[in-house]
């Protein structure tokens, strides 16, 4: 193809920083996505024109710089190539959003943030925009170790309290987020909200730990999408025994209903073309460009005349 | 002058058009029908009557002058024959490719009443590829007045509607939420039906006009349509947003693994060209025995990119009969050809499990239609004590959608129950300047219909905007909307700008 430019903006990665091996961040020029921007909301990126729309979360936006910040671990294909590819200079092929629905911030007094993982990023803005309207904030974010913690000074900025959870007790608590919230928990009676962005377990185990006390728990669900746009339905959970589309009604929704052994089974759905794209890029990985895919010839378009002028 | 034609002078059968074989096609992803040459071509003009009364025009949902671009393609006047459609129809190498003919124009021919209708479809794509090949395009210069017009969707609808405002002077863009612009006709319809050259090279032509494509744009999350009237400078916005969520059975084992949508199914196949996986990173669920739930042109374009992927047995599962089947008959045809093995008269009943989050099958009951619905059809009720299992790893579902809701949260324009827009007769939406037509407004239709709309909007626009329209038709309103002078509302925001 190729034919059918885009007569729009291009997205141009001015600053890159890398957390840890698998972690890192690209901030993205787009104005008018930074303008629009509310936490909770995503966005879908196509690092080359033959690549995987994925959705990532708006980690940051900065209106005055006009950018907006995605942090991204490298789990499979698109976000490893990403990782070699996407340095300061280098353009995104395609960036859509802000999509989802905002999340409802300014009715909680006290808030618990949760990150776990991939959810680290995500949450700062949320924490960011309940401390602003007013709500006294908790921050629990979970590391493995303290080689993969970042923007720490960043969550403590914007928290009142922050508790770092570390899997084998180099940072912090030693413990899972669940500890954290359970810690937060114990001194604040009072928390009417948890709001937890993580990989679907974390998530589960949030919910279960707010569930006893009944305290509202809002979840940004993950689930595999194609459009973002409300079209395909292959972002579809379930909440309350009921089909949602993750892109357009959520992505939040209230932990305490959500069927997350739906979710995980479907996460699970391309498994094996996931890893056969990740191996087969792996072991190009190293040329400097992604391999480029066979010579496509353009299927001709018909041509009545062509008898006629004898070609 | 030629003699009068009679229906016992013209040829008498219907000139066929060149078609892949179906075994070797069920297989690729080229075009399945391959167009009429100059000579096939002359020879089916020459089966047209030229009736007087000019049935054909009044089946025509857009009207195109069906005898007399018939007329100049027998007169070896295509250029000619171009114009004529173009005056009506932008597109016609795809109109040509994927109207569904034979219940519109084909359908009320004079020549049908005793023999095959003239093959009106298949000219007008003969019409439609010469000018794509020859770089023909109808495109009357008229000095820029302007007005700058929004289009939200690229999809028939946007595209007409673009159009028609581009030539009437106005600067125009469109937004499009995909990276791609073309709405169904790049992501749903697929390359051996519709040829993305032939889209990529309609789109071309509306650039030549000076229509500008914005990709990676959602209207209403990146910006609101009351902004663009009060903040970016738009005089009037059109939305043609297209369909939205897939409808699902809300049977046991919808959410498994191995159940998806045609849509999904279809962009990721076509949009994001998952066929050429790995080379393209987006991968597909690949069934060896697929069952499809419908028999639209959805269904049916599900159908046959499954056996291109591979799939051994593509079966169709309908609830109704053959009869109320709403694809056009020559996809039903194609599929047939392809091997695809039709069940009708049988409804899904559950999606069975394999125990590993996939699918093993489905469980099916027979139906019998019984008394005629609203829609007309005969209602299909179970057969009971009819339910059989049948083996299946991937149900695709081709069952309509629903309406895309991202519009309406994010304006105040009215929808109506069903969450559609709301216009009036003129597609005018609830907001003064606003105006929404194609999917989004009926629910489910056809390119034509879509493209229809998009220009019905277009003279709505023109009216409310002030501008001289030759194509106004008698009885619509012409300066004023919702009592307002457009003129002067208008020219005073350009004057302010
Ligand atoms: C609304 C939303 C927001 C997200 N925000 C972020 C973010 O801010 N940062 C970030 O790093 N990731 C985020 N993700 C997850 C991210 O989209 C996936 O990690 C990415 O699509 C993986 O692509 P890949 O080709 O690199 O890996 P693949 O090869 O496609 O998959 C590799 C592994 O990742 C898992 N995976 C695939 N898709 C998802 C998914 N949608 N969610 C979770 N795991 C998945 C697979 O099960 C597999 O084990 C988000 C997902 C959603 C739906
Ligand atoms: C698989 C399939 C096969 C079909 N086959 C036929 C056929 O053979 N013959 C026929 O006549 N009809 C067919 N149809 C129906 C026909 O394609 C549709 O009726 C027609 O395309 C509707 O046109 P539209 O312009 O309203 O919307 P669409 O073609 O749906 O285009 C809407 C566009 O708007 C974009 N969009 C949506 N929301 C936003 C937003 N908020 N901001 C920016 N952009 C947005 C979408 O991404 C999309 O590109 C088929 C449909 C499908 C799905
Ligand atoms: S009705 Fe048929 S024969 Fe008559 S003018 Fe139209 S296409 Fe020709
Ligand atoms: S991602 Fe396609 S409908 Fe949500």
């Amino acid at each position: 193809m190729g034919a059918v430019v885009d007569d729009g903006s291009r997205f141009e990665v001015v600053s890159r920083e890398d957390f840890s091996e698998v972690t890192y961040l690209l901030e993205i020029r787009h104005p008018m996505m930074a303008r629009a921007a509310r936490p909770g909301q995503f966005v879908i990126v196509m690092a080359h024109a033959r690549g995987e729309r994925i959705p990532l979360t708006l980690a940051d936006f900065d209106r005055a710089k006009g950018t907006v910040t995605l942090v991204v671990q490298a789990v499979g294909k698109t976000t490893r190539q990403m990782q070699q590819h996407c340095h300061v200079g280098t353009e995104l092929y395609g960036l859509v959003g802000p999509l989802g629905v905002p999340s409802a911030i300014g009715s909680a007094k006290k808030v618990v943030c949760v990150g776990g993982g991939l959810g680290v990023a995500p949450i700062f803005p949320q924490a960011r925009a309940h401390r602003a309207s007013g709500a006294y904030v908790i921050g629990v974010v979970g590391f493995r170790s303290r080689s993969l913690m970042f923007w720490e000074e960043r969550f403590r900025a914007c928290c009142n309290e922050l508790i770092v959870c570390t899997d084998d007790g180099s940072a912090g608590i030693k413990g899972f987020v669940t500890d954290g919230i359970r810690h937060a928990l114990e001194r604040h009676a009072d928390v009417d909200e948890v709001v937890a962005i993580g990989p679907p377990v974390m998530m589960r185990a949030c919910a279960e730990a707010t569930r006893p006390r009944g305290i509202k728990t809002v979840v940004s669900l993950n689930p595999v999408m194609v459009d973002g746009t409300g079209m395909c339905g292959g972002c579809r959970v379930k909440i309350g025994g009921e089909v949602r589309f993750a892109c357009v009604d959520g992505p939040d929704f209230d932990a305490h209903r959500v069927d997350f052994d739906d979710l995980m089974a479907r996460l699970r759905r391309h498994a094996v073309a996931e890893r056969a794209a990740a191996e087969r890029w792996s072991e190009t990985c190293r040329m400097q460009r992604p391999p480029e895919p066979p010579a496509e010839e353009p299927l001709p378009l018909p041509d009545p005349f062509e008898e006629v002028r004898g070609g | 002058m030629a003699r009068k034609k009679t229906i016992r002078t013209i040829p008498q059968a219907r000139t066929p058009m060149r078609e892949q074989p179906g075994a070797e096609r069920a297989r690729n992803f080229a075009e399945v029908a391959c167009g009429y040459s100059v000579a096939e071509a002359l020879r089916e003009a020459d089966r047209c009557l030229l009736c007087p009364d000019e049935p054909c025009i009044r089946g025509c949902p857009v009207g195109i002058d069906i005898p007399a671009f018939i007329a100049r393609i027998g007169a070896k006047d295509y250029r000619g024959a171009y114009d004529v459609i173009a005056e009506t129809n932008f597109l016609p190498a795809i109109c040509g490719r994927v109207c569904p003919q034979e219940t519109q124009c084909e359908a009320v021919c004079t020549v049908g009443e005793s023999l095959e209708p003239v093959a009106i479809g298949r000219l007008e794509r003969f019409v439609g590829d010469a000018a794509l090949a020859e770089g023909w395009l109808n495109a009357p210069r008229v000095a820029p007045n302007g007005f700058r017009i929004g289009i939200v969707g690229s999809g028939p609808a946007g595209m007409a509607c673009a159009a028609d405002m581009a030539k009437a002077g106005c600067e125009v863009t469109v937004f499009e939420a995909f990276h791609l612009p073309g709405g169904v006709l790049r992501y749903g319809i697929p390359d051996f039906r519709l040829p993305n050259e032939v889209i990529d090279a309609e789109i071309d032509n509306l650039r030549r006009l000076g229509v500008r494509f914005e990709c990676n744009t959602l209207v209403g999350r990146l910006f609101t349509i009351p902004q663009m009237i009060d903040e970016m400078g738009f005089h009037a916005v059109f939305i043609g947003t297209g369909a939205g969520t897939p409808s699902l059975l809300g049977i046991p084992g919808d959410s498994l693994n191995g159940v998806l949508s045609a849509n999904e199914l279809l962009t990721r196949c076509n949009l994001m060209r998952a066929k050429d996986f790995p080379e393209y990173d987006t991968p597909m669920p690949l069934g060896r025995r697929v069952a499809v739930i419908g028999a639209g042109n959805t269904a049916m374009d599900a159908m046959r990119v499954c056996l291109r992927l591979g799939a051994e047995k593509v079966y169709c599962v309908y609830r109704r009969s053959r009869a109320e089947c709403p694809a056009r008959a020559e996809e039903v045809h194609h599929a047939e050809g392809e091997g695809v093995e039709f069940h009708w008269l049988t409804a899904p009943v559950a999606i069975l499990d394999d125990g590993k989050g996939g699918v093993r099958g489905m469980r099916c009951t027979r139906m019998a239609l019984g008394e005629p619905d609203d829609s007309g059809r005969r209602r299909p009720a179970a057969v009971e004590g009819s339910e059989f299992d049948f083996e299946a790893d991937l149900i695709v579902y081709a069952i309509g959608t629903n309406a895309n809701p991202i519009i309406g949260q994010t304006s105040k324009l009215r929808l109506d129950k069903r969450g559609y827009i709301e216009t009036d007769a003129g597609l005018a939406t609830s907001m003064a300047g606003v105006f929404a037509g194609g999917d989004i407004v009926t629910g489910a239709a056809t390119v034509i219909e879509a493209m229809g709309a998009g220009r019905k909007a277009a003279r709505s626009m023109k009216a409310w905007l002030g501008l001289r329209d030759e194509t106004a038709l008698a009885g619509e309103p012409a300066g004023t909307l919702f009592g307002i002078d457009a003129r002067e509302r208008n020219f005073a925001r350009i004057r302010l700008a």
